[in-house]
């Protein structure tokens, strides 16, 4: 997917002035804030902290063996009877999706929703080959049909009113109108049925890679991933290698976790354990069975003190929970992942030269690493991200400059004072309410109060002053 | 060498106020009350007249080493300090949290800020916590209803909350009413808001939105910055609401004081 993540203030700004996403965003993420923080706090708050510490720790032992456990996770697979491919790079994954569907000679490909596909950007080169590709996923359904993209983790519309999703079924599938969401979900899967039916090939992600029984976990509501991942003769999972964990255990530590991060749900409405294509003798399941662990950046985050990015299990909540992204929706970070982990993990797959306004889209208000179910430090990664832009000069001039006077004003007592001073000339009979230059977006959007006609350290001396005097007066009389 | 809440009790010391360059230029008189709720405990309190800034700003925006060279003049300001009070939990975090990420690998300052990081304290949590004073047996003199909007980083890194509430439930004449939203941020952020001014704007509007919809007629704060953006935003939406720090409320209760 093309990055458009430079763009962020305006794509932000534009967000903000749509009513539409304003209402859509709004609504979605606090419904599922409240729900996550009900679901994270029964029976008990204590009990939900003690699920996050656990998950954390899984994830975090995992992501310590990870070379390990890929190769462990790689030899059980090809023991369940799976091929298992590596690829460094969006191209390969293409590569290789490709070549597999032109070896299975594969004209129609269902897919279930996964994020890494975007990030490779895979159905335009699917397409490209001739091939038609679904979307079983209704949310990614809806961005298909829509041309757009998935602007949330977990709900791909989240962005889009009722109105406007019925307004493009309409539109693109000439469905009846109607305002009942019972009755547009049945049409869309009226619709995608015969896809099932009829795929050559499923694409599928991965919540989970389970290294020690060689597994590909898939968690989903809708049904649509066991449709995809059983019915065609084949199935190719593309995961990124930061989704191995050890156990079985581990694994069911993190599914605790994950629905009632994302949804507020205790469980999923179906849970996929895929251990490879069928057997002699089985009903169903394909006859090739796929996995294709993708890098595309990620082990150079390894390498760094970023590592704890790829903990993330993708649940949603910071999302959810961010006031930023709950102003600006998902599109206006400009990539697949937004919100508070996509500002961090943006940069640093995409270059920090091409989203370097991320990781300033931030108050460092911390909701995000409060909830988030894995405890990853996001506030501490967007500190260490904005001071890596200082470092690489990716900074604007005229703050570099502000910034230094402003150090030189504060680390001497007298021109802080003398600093202070001038400031408060300056607001209460300069500029007023109306700030020049990079201060303008204050007074564009709130008052500014008057400075004190006194500061403290005046009061202060003064106060001491009196002091003085009064007690001398006493020693005096 | 991190914040660690169990900081040696700060009982029977002098105190050393950190005003805040915020407060000291904006809002003086919120550091007066300060004093006079300390001295009324009979707490004696100073002032190091060399104080200037945390270094939040800076740090904040990435700029470590300004950040830094600002910090250092904190730690030479406050260097015969026993203890240190400050009436905002974001400038208590920026000292608690991030100056033993300034000070890390550095030889010359590591001990002194690992000192300073061991004796400051947020206002309301050096009452409650590191005094254990939960009344002040203060009365307002008009009955009047507040809400607490719940300050980012003293809330979520410093766990502060309900040391205010404490404190003000137990003050004469206040009521204490909901803020939907108490919990999510007011959208300040020091320079993401006017970096990002749209966002930062759309979120105080939610804020200013939810404000209005409260019972209180006041709603309460620990750090200067929010109160700043949020009345800000109240004042050009023409509300008749308020927002005002925690400190000035409790030391008008004491000079009505009457319990
Ligand atoms: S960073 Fe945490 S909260 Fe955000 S999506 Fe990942 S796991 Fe969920």
């Amino acid at each position: 997917m093309k990055v458009e993540s430079q763009n962020f203030i305006p794509a932000a700004q534009i967000a903000i002035r749509n009513p539409n996403i304003q209402e859509a965003v709004t609504t979605g993420t606090r419904n599922s804030y409240v729900k996550r923080n009900l679901a994270m706090s029964t029976p008990t708050l204590e009990h939900g902290e003690a699920m996050r510490q656990q998950a954390a720790e899984a994830k975090r032992r995992a992501l310590r063996n990870l070379p390990d456990l890929l190769e462990k996770a790689e030899a059980n697979m090809k023991a369940n009877g799976i091929t298992v491919e590596w690829a460094q790079s969006s191209q390969e994954v293409c590569r290789l999706v490709v070549e597999i569907a032109k070896k299975h000679n594969v004209h129609l490909v269902a897919k279930s929703k996964s994020m890494v596909t975007e990030e490779v950007a895979l159905n335009d080169v699917l397409e490209a080959e001739g091939m038609e590709v679904i979307e079983t996923d209704l949310g990614e359904f809806i961005v298909q049909i829509g041309k757009t993209h998935p602007s949330h983790l977990l709900a791909p519309i989240i962005h889009m009113t009722k109105p406007e999703i019925r307004d493009l079924m309409v539109k693109e599938l000439g469905m009846t109108p109607t305002d009942d969401a019972g009755e547009m979900t049945k049409f869309a899967q009226a619709h995608l049925r015969h896809y099932f039916l009829e795929a050559d090939m499923g694409i599928s992600g991965g919540n989970f890679i389970l290294a020690e029984t060689g597994s590909i976990c898939l968690v989903t509501n809708e049904g649509n991933g066991r449709m995809c991942t059983t019915l065609p003769r084949v199935h190719i999972a593309i995961v990124g290698i930061e989704k191995v964990v050890e156990t079985v255990k581990d694994y069911a530590t993190l599914t605790q976790v994950l629905p009632r991060s994302g949804t507020g749900q205790v469980m999923t409405v179906y849970t996929h354990m895929i251990n490879g294509p069928r057997q002699p003798g089985e009903s169903d399941g394909p006859e090739h069975v796929y996995v294709i662990l993708v890098d595309n950046g990620r082990t150079n985050i390894y390498d760094t003190d970023y590592a704890e990015a790829l903990a993330c299990i993708r649940c949603g909540a910071c999302q959810n929970a961010c006031p930023v992204y709950r102003s600006t929706g998902g599109h206006a970070y400009g990539w697949v992942y937004a919100g508070p982990i996509g500002a961090i993990v943006t940069p640093l797959l995409v270059g920090m030269e091409n989203a370097s306004p991320l990781p300033q889209a931030s108050s460092l208000c911390g909701a995000c690493k409060q909830v988030c179910p894995v405890n990853i430090d996001i506030p501490r990664m967007l500190l260490d991200l904005r001071h890596d832009l200082v470092e690489r000069g990716e900074t604007s001039k005229i703050w570099d400059i502000g910034i230094k006077f402003w150090a030189i004003g504060n680390k001497s007592p007298r021109l802080f004072q003398i600093g202070g001073a001038m400031a408060r000339f300056g607001r209460n009979h300069v500029l007023k309410n109306n700030f020049p230059g990079p201060l303008g977006g204050w007074t564009d959007y709130r008052d500014f109060p008057n400075f004190a006609p006194k500061s403290f350290h005046q009061l202060w001396k003064e106060r001491q002053a009196a002091k003085n005097t009064n007690n001398g007066g006493a020693n005096n009389g | 060498m991190a914040h660690d809440s169990k900081r040696p009790s700060p009982k029977g010391k002098k105190v050393s106020l950190f005003v805040t360059c915020m407060i000291d230029m904006m809002y003086p008189e919120t550091g007066m009350s300060v004093v006079n709720i300390l001295e009324h405990l009979g707490i004696e309190v100073d002032f190091p007249m060399a104080q200037t800034c945390c270094g939040q700003p800076a740090y904040n925006s990435g700029y470590r080493s300004e950040s830094k060279q600002v910090a250092i003049q904190f730690l030479k300001a406050f260097k015969d300090s026993e203890v240190i009070v400050t009436p905002s939990g974001s400038c208590a975090a920026m000292v608690l949290h991030e100056y033993p990420v300034l000070f890390e690998d550095d030889p010359q300052w590591k001990a002194e800020a690992e000192r300073i990081v061991s004796i400051t304290w947020e206002f309301t949590e050096f009452l409650v916590d590191g005094l254990g004073i939960t009344d002040l047996k203060a009365r307002l003199p008009q009955p009047t209803t507040f809400a607490f909007h719940d300050s980012c980083h003293g809330m979520r890194l410093l766990g502060l909350g309900q040391a205010a509430r404490t404190l003000l439930g137990n003050v004469e004449n206040a009521t204490i009413a909901e803020l939907n939203e108490h919990e999510v941020c007011c959208g300040f952020g020091g320079l993401f808001s006017v970096k990002m001014a749209d966002v930062s704007g759309a979120m105080l509007q939610k804020k200013v939105n939810n404000i209005n919809a409260s019972a209180a007629s006041i709603i309460i704060t620990g750090d200067s910055s929010c109160l700043t953006q949020m009345n800000g935003g109240l004042s050009r939406k023409g509300s008749s609401k308020k927002v005002r720090h925690i400190a000035d409320i409790l030391a008008e209760g004491l000079v009505g004081e009457g319990k």
